[in-house]
């Protein structure tokens, strides 16, 4: 086996587990959000489910002093919060609540060939791209960057677009 | 609650879980979709074939469930075309903005117990069910 294969399988099985756990029915997602009115917990158990199996396994692994076939762990090694993540997070549930989506199952739900899949995953590639763009456009202009920082008494360790490499 | 599928639900959570780790075990990386498919975008040398060969595993698994169990692409709820790209284009973008999605911070940095990932999570949650509360109060459970 060699790394692409075990990408590929481990992609295989994610996409099977997002299916039968009733992550790619819309329908669910949003019974899952709508805790004042008909709530559907099933999609708790998903996350139950994967976190019992992951937490696990992820001691055991990180015992390893490297994975098989790479000389490295690439795990995001931050823990501080910022307004960045909470943002984020918030323009994500937004988008997830109204169009039942995230990222694994509409990518997963391509090939039934629903043509508002399709929709959704351009327009997700899109927001994505929009978002490297972004990046790009803030490193790229070093002088509006260091005025920024020197406007806050604080002190910021790294420049946030180069942190911004430890994805998860 | 007639739709409730605790079974089914835990058992696809229990093969996610094993993807991740065997991705973890195999190839040292943290199966969050989104930083996946975002790694494309801006490939890096020698650190983006592996995304590309996930996201086949991904379509190569959706054909599957086409063939085997076509129910689990019931996406009937009321939203209209507009919508949908509004959500694809926040989902995307707020995913990069903050570092993951319901994979990478719900699942994989939840289980390491990471406090940026726990905030996420909960983050996500509390803004998807204000967006569901909203469109099912204001706007019938359609838009």
């Amino acid at each position: 086996m060699t790394p692409l294969v075990s990408s590929f399988l481990a992609g295989m099985v994610f996409a099977v587990g997002l299916g039968i756990s009733g992550m790619t029915q819309p329908a669910k997602v949003v019974g899952f959000l709508d805790f004042t009115g008909n709530w559907d917990p099933s999609l708790a158990f998903v996350m139950l489910g994967a976190i019992a199996v992951h937490a696990f396994a992820y001691r055991l692994i990180r015992h390893r002093p490297a994975p098989i076939f790479a000389p490295a762990f690439a795990v995001p090694p931050r823990q501080d919060l910022d307004l960045r993540l909470v943002s984020g997070a918030a323009l994500f549930g937004i988008g997830w609540g109204l169009g039942g989506f995230c990222p694994g199952p509409a990518v997963t739900s391509l090939p039934s060939g629903h043509v508002s899949v399709l929709l959704f995953v351009v327009a997700m590639v899109a927001g994505m791209y929009l978002y490297t763009l972004a990046e790009s456009l803030q490193t790229s202009r070093p002088d509006s960057r260091h005025r920024a920082i020197a406007s806050q008494p604080t002190t910021i360790p790294t420049p946030l677009a180069f942190q911004h490499r430890h994805d998860a | 609650m007639e739709h409730f599928t605790p079974g089914a639900s835990f058992l696809g959570g229990v093969l996610i879980g094993l993807s991740a780790s065997f991705l973890l075990l195999c190839n040292g990386k943290i199966a969050g979709i989104s930083g996946i498919i975002g790694g494309v975008l801006r490939p890096a040398k020698g650190d983006t074939l592996w995304r590309v060969f996930f996201v086949a595993g991904l379509l190569t698994g959706g054909f599957v469930l086409r063939l085997v169990s076509p129910h689990v692409f019931d996406i009937a709820i009321g939203r209209s075309g507009g919508a949908v790209m509004l959500a694809g284009l926040l989902v995307g973008f707020g995913a990069r903005l903050g570092n993951g999605c319901t994979s990478g911070h719900g699942v994989c940095g939840i289980s390491r117990f990471s406090p940026r990932s726990l905030v996420a999570t909960l983050t996500f949650i509390a803004a998807g069910a204000t967006t569901v509360y909203v469109v099912n109060t204001f706007f019938g459970g359609a838009l």
